[in-house]
Order: structure tokens, then sequence, then C-alpha cells
């Protein structure tokens, strides 16, 4: 515990540990779908009131006069053995929201990137944020449409990727092809931490 | 942007698959934003207009438990202080807090500074990002995964 503080329960319980993993992408890729797809709970909403001058709310006459907007982030939640639990958060879609990409990324196991090969230039400021972060990610091309066979190395090609971040397509709707992408991305976070992949079982 | 869409309700149970440390779900939290100047005015008198807790970090994965039972009277506090004691009978974190309550992650966070302040919640920060480096984690991430 790096804080000092109780990390127990009223039951005297430890608690257990917290990771996340973002879901990030364009708008409309699919991001809300994948949480939703894998969380074991109803995914929930969590959402920050931002007004023209983001903070300095100290009184709250002027509060109406100000325009707001609200950054919504959507989350699920699968509980692990071993006291982990990990949540999804999806990014908001929007890219001037900055600062919640950065309290969402911070201390992330790892991202995935949606890509929607109609509009492949649209996870480009995900990527590009995620490179200049150093978090590990991988790029999941949403399938919208249909099973075609898209070039992988053309896609990698396009985004401009280096040649170790992992591509690959997925349906955001199938739980079986999200918990590839979340696999092989937690594989691809741990390589690219310098930690052993886990021995292959024979 | 859309919230979860209606037809996939169903995939959910009621009660979520409860992992081991949780206790029974706690009773519903009666609606906190029927205030008729509504919801934008609101969470600032709660923290009256504080913006920062006055103790703890709060990401938005750390874990929040109540160090009390639910209490049977005030405590001299809110109802939306009130409220999170009775959510965080089961462990849970500062994001599912905000989805429950329905109010802005900085307006939780606050509250959640006031109670950890007087004692009544504790708290597990998450590992912060230069100890990513347990093995452990990460094939305990992956067979949580594999299990789904
Ligand atoms: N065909 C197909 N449709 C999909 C897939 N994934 C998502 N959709 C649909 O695409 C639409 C948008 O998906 P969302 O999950 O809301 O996308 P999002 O990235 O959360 O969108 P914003 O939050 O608005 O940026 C929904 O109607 C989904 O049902 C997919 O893999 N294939
Ligand atoms: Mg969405």
């Amino acid at each position: 515990m790096v804080s000092g503080l109780s990390s127990r329960g009223a039951d005297g319980r430890r608690l257990p540990t917290a990771v996340k993993i973002v879901i990030a992408g364009g708008f409309g890729v699919g991001k809300t779908t994948m949480v939703g797809t894998v969380s074991e709970t109803r995914p929930l909403r969590t959402e920050e009131v931002l007004t023209d001058e983001s903070v300095g709310v100290d009184d709250v006459s002027g509060v109406e006069r100000k325009k707001t907007t609200t950054v919504a982030m959507d989350f699920g939640r699968i509980t692990m053995r071993d006291e982990y639990v990990l949540y999804l958060f999806g990014t908001p879609g929007q890219e001037r929201f900055w600062f919640m990409w950065d309290e969402v990324a911070l201390g992330a196991l790892g991202a995935v990137v949606l890509a929607d090969t109609r509009r492949l230039a649209d996870c480009f400021p995900s990527v590009d944020y995620f490179e200049r972060r150093g978090t590990p990610f991988i790029v999941a091309v949403n399938c919208f449409e249909g099973e075609q066979a898209f070039d992988l190395a053309e896609i990698q090609t396009a985004l401009n990727l280096g040649p170790n971040v992992p591509v690959m397509l997925c349906d955001a709707r199938s739980l079986e092809s999200c918990k590839k992408v979340l696999i092989d991305l937690i594989l691809h976070a741990m390589k690219v931490r310098g930690l052993a992949p886990e021995p292959q079982q024979a | 942007m859309m919230p979860p869409e209606d037809p996939t309700q169903e995939r959910w149970p009621d009660e979520p698959p409860r992992p081991a440390w949780h206790e029974p779900a706690p009773p519903p939290v009666p609606p906190l934003l029927d205030d008729p100047s509504g919801p934008m005015v609101r969470p600032y008198v709660m923290t009256s207009g504080r913006l920062e807790p006055a103790r703890g970090k709060f990401d938005l994965i750390t874990l929040v438990v109540a160090a009390i039972p639910e209490p049977d009277g005030q405590l001299g506090l809110g109802p939306e202080h009130l409220a999170i004691l009775r959510l965080t009978q089961q462990v849970m974190s500062v994001a599912e807090l905000t989805g429950h309550l329905d109010l802005p992650i900085a307006t939780v966070r606050v509250m959640l500074g006031d109670l950890l302040d007087q004692g009544l919640i504790s708290m597990q920060e998450p590992e912060p990002e230069a100890d990513m480096h347990d093995i452990r984690l990460y094939k305990a991430v992956i067979d949580g995964l594999r299990a789904l």
C-alpha cells in the first residue's frame, strides 16, 4: 500500500486490487459495445460535468450562466481470481476531452484501439495518444462490413504502426472475439514491460 | 453518445454474480437529483463548492468499502454521504459509485474525502503505474478472461 491508509473493510478482509484496460477509438466504432460484451454487470456510466472554465467553480450563483458539457465514459467490470478486479473503460469519443483520457490511461494495463476500415483515420488520435504516453496498445479492426479478409499488413502500414504493435480483426458484439482481443492485449503488455509470456500448456 | 442499449439488458441478471468478497446487494439508492433546479447546481451544494477531496486521491478504480455497518441514524451526514455508506457495504470502485449515484466524479471524490476523514470508509488505491511488473497480476487477468 503506497498511501499507507487502511485497505481493510469493516470485517477486516483485505480489499482486492483493481486494474483497468482502456477501450479507445473514433466515434461510433464499437467502444461501448465491447465494454458491454465482456462486462459481468450491466455497464455503468460515469460523468464529469465541465464548465467553460473547466475549473474554478467556487460559488453556486454563477453556475447556471456557464456553458456546461458532460463527458461520459462507459465502463464494465470483470472479477478475477486472486482478488483482482478488472475494469474496462470506453473513452469519450471526442478528442478534446484529453484530460479524461489522462485520468483513465494513468495506470492502465493497456489499451485496445478500435478501428473501422471504412474510416481508418478516425483512430489516429488514439494511436498517437497511446504511443506518446507509452501505454501498451493493440489495434482491433471492428468488422462492420462482415467477415471480409482485410489485409492486416496493409492496415498496419496505413496506420503507420511499428511492426511490434499487434493488429487483429474483431467483432465487438462477440464475447469470444472480445476475449481474444483482451488476452492478446495482456500478452502484448507483458512483452512491452519485459515480462516473460506464460508458459504454453502442452 | 448512446447509453448502453435496452436490447442488451437481458444479458445481465438483476443480481450480478457476486464474487467472494461481496456482501449481499445494498438496497437501491433513492433518486438524489429530484431538485427542480437540476443536477447542474446540486453537486456543488453537496460539496459546498469544494473541488478537491480533503483526503485521498480517489482514482476511478480506487476501491472503497465502508468501515462501519450501515448506519441507522444520520451521523450528521447528508443523504448523499449516507448513500455512499450504503453502497460501500460491498467493495466498490469510485467509478461504480459515480455510476450508481448518478453524480459527477468530482463531487463523489469530495464526499469520499469527507468520509475518509471521519474514518467511515477504507480504500485501496490501485497499483501505481511503476508497479505493474507483477507477473501474477497478468496471469490472473488472462485466466479471468479465459474463464468468461
Ligand atoms: N456490424 C457491426 N456493428 C457493430 C459492431 N460493433 C458495434 N456495432 C454497432 O455500431 C454502433 C455503434 O457502436 P457503439 O458501441 O455505440 O460505438 P461507440 O464507439 O461506443 O460510439 P461513441 O461512444 O458514440 O463514440 C452500434 O449500433 C453497434 O451495435 C461490430 O463489430 N459489427
Ligand atoms: Mg460509446
